[in-house]
């Protein structure tokens, strides 16, 4: 009842009825009066709250980080590699599989059968992995290599 | 003509192991049933070798340690959620879907143009969407798709796409040649031993086979799957599965169990998991069916193996009043000084909730109350993972519980437990 996802007048009809129910069959007055309170969000008793039109879903972080759920899928950064473009150990990173794996993107590759999270980038020698980090070098796959994308990197989630 | 097409997952549990674990690729894995007993999924390498679905894993421990197998536990949270993802992908490719298991679904493709090409577009978006490798096999009847996926699975040259539609009839006609007629879905073990007798061994001699005498022989299910051979479609696609008729929930044991205290916490917790799956279809039980039994194969040790129904006094969906049920039937059954190996529950008489009978004495604020707390404590469950909320009775500690040696991560659905990357 709480929520009122009904719009206008089945919304205020439906609490009509609730309140109604409550106060023919309610024995104890003061639980009644705490009850219809907690019903009506402390607005007082008889007036409609002017907000009731105007109901919307509350915004969610679902649906703003995930553009596809089926091929969308959470991971865990573990080392500072990436720490240049704002990716620390610990971060999670929403991963889409569905995602074109274009020149610039962040990636999840799988080299020699491990994951890692990197830079991907299409150059005149091939496909190279790059890292946001002084620390480590670019990693041109080499053709022998067992490499693949398993998917892009479309937004991290840092706690600050 | 109609089109239906059975997309199938390859070796489903072994790919959604492949999935997050990518160094399993191109090595023999097997994921084996519940407390490590028999192989369940094995992928191409293990099949190579020989190896059948089922087989029992202390069997193969000296094939496996000859050729490096990985054996892995079940991991059905995992395989659920994959199988979600696939299935959901599958209903936004066509306008009819029927799941047939976690990792089978038949899919209406009737009216679609260039169906060959679809079908490997379809492959590819669940490929790089959920990274799970299907075939699907496209016939105008399902248990032709399903030989059709059969083919498509067995050879290459199909790349995955095998459509009976695009075929001459001598075409098909060789692929169904070469197929056992035990292949066929519907046609059991014993059936396929009498078709045997009868010079009936491949699929190809079922489609064009006495029509009389193997209706007089197996009655009219075995004509429909003849039928269904030969072009026409005699089963319909359910797109909604009817609600169950009897929810069964039993599990062996990771090791014997021979206390009553031990019994009463493997029951309870396996009629909360019916009662939640009997709520999940809007359903209520009239009666609990309760059994516990000692290792058949264990032929020197002493058996005992009872079971007793129990009708309730009204049909219900309470977990409290099922387990009730459920723990003086087992009370009544237990003896001691068995070694017990497995125990269920089966729910009977199970009514729609809407169609509940009126009773005399029925209490209706204690039904409204029942009613708001099993919807709370689903909803609790649902939102903070199985088990968060539970009845004490089914225990904490859980001794009897699975034996799972080798299990992997729930990647997708423990936040605990996501694939870490470098």
């Amino acid at each position: 009842m709480l929520p009122s996802i009904h719009s206008g007048r089945t919304g205020r009809q439906t609490r009509r009825t609730a309140r109604g129910l409550l106060s023919l069959t309610h024995p104890n007055k003061e639980l009644f009066r705490r009850q219809r309170a907690l019903l009506r969000g402390a607005v007082p008793a008889g007036f409609p709250s002017p907000a009731d039109d105007y109901v919307e879903q509350r915004i969610s972080l679902d649906e703003h980080l995930i553009q596809h759920r089926e091929s969308t899928f959470f991971m865990r950064v573990a080392g500072d590699s990436m720490r240049g473009l704002g990716i620390f150990d610990g971060d999670l990173l929403v991963v889409d599989r569905a995602l074109p794996a274009e020149h610039g993107c962040v990636v999840i590759a799988v080299l020699d059968g491990e994951f890692t999270v990197k830079q991907l980038l299409h150059t005149a020698e091939g496909r190279v992995l790059r890292s946001a980090h002084p620390g480590y070098a670019d990693m041109l796959i080499k053709p022998e290599q067992d490499f693949a994308i398993w998917g892009v990197v479309s937004w991290n989630i840092h706690k600050v | 003509m109609r089109a239906i097409a059975l997309v199938d997952c390859n070796n489903f549990y072994v790919s959604c192991e492949r999935l997050f674990q990518p160094k399993l690729e191109g090595k023999p894995v097997v994921v084996l049933s519940n407390n490590d007993g028999c192989v369940v999924s094995r992928s191409q390498e293990v099949r190579d070798l020989g190896i059948r679905m089922g087989v029992p894993w202390f069997q193969l421990k000296d094939l496996a340690k000859r050729h490096g197998i990985i054996a892995l536990s079940s991991n059905y949270a995992l395989y659920a959620d994959i199988s979600n993802r696939v299935m959901r992908l599958l209903s936004q490719c066509c306008p009819g879907q029927e799941i047939y298991s976690i990792d089978e679904s038949f899919l209406d493709l009737t009216g679609m143009a260039d169906l060959t090409a679809y079908a490997q577009t379809i492959r590819s978006t669940v490929k790089q969407c959920v990274g799970i490798p299907v075939c699907v096999g496209i016939a105008p009847s399902k248990t032709l798709a399903k030989l059709a996926n059969h083919v498509a699975k067995k050879h290459k040259q199909f790349h995955g796409v095998c459509d009976f539609n695009t075929m001459t009839t001598r075409v098909m006609d060789n692929l169904l040649a070469k197929i056992e007629v035990g292949e066929v879905w519907g046609v059991g073990r014993q059936s396929t031993g009498r078709l045997q007798q009868m010079g009936i061994g491949s699929v190809l001699e079922l489609k064009y086979g006495p029509a009389k005498r193997v209706r007089a022989e197996f009655g009219v299910v075995m004509e429909r799957i003849v039928a269904e051979l030969n072009g026409e479609a005699c089963i319909g696609l359910d797109e909604v599965t009817p609600p169950r008729r009897q929810i069964i929930c039993s599990r062996s044991f990771g090791m014997y169990v021979s206390s009553l205290d031990d019994l009463e916490q493997a029951v309870i917790a396996y009629t909360t998991r019916a009662a939640e799956k009997l709520r999940d279809q809007q359903s209520l039980a009239g009666g609990i069916q309760v059994c516990i039994r000692t290792n058949p194969h264990k032929e020197k040790d002493p058996q005992h193996q009872p079971s007793m129904l129990l009708p309730l006094f009204e049909p219900t969906d309470d977990t409290r009043l099922l387990c009730r049920a459920a723990l003086s039937g087992l009370r009544q059954i237990y003896r001691s000084g068995y070694a017990y190996q497995k125990a269920g529950v089966i729910l009977t008489e199970i009514i729609p909730a809407t169609a509940r009978p009126r009773t005399l004495f029925e209490d209706a604020a204690a039904q409204q109350r029942s009613a708001s707390l099993m919807a709370t404590l689903d909803r609790i469950n649902r939102r903070m993972g199985s088990g968060t909320m539970q009845l004490l009775g089914e225990g904490v500690r859980k001794g009897w519980a699975m034996r799972r040696g080798n299990v992997s991560q729930r990647y997708t659905t423990e936040w605990g437990e996501l694939a870490v990357v470098r």
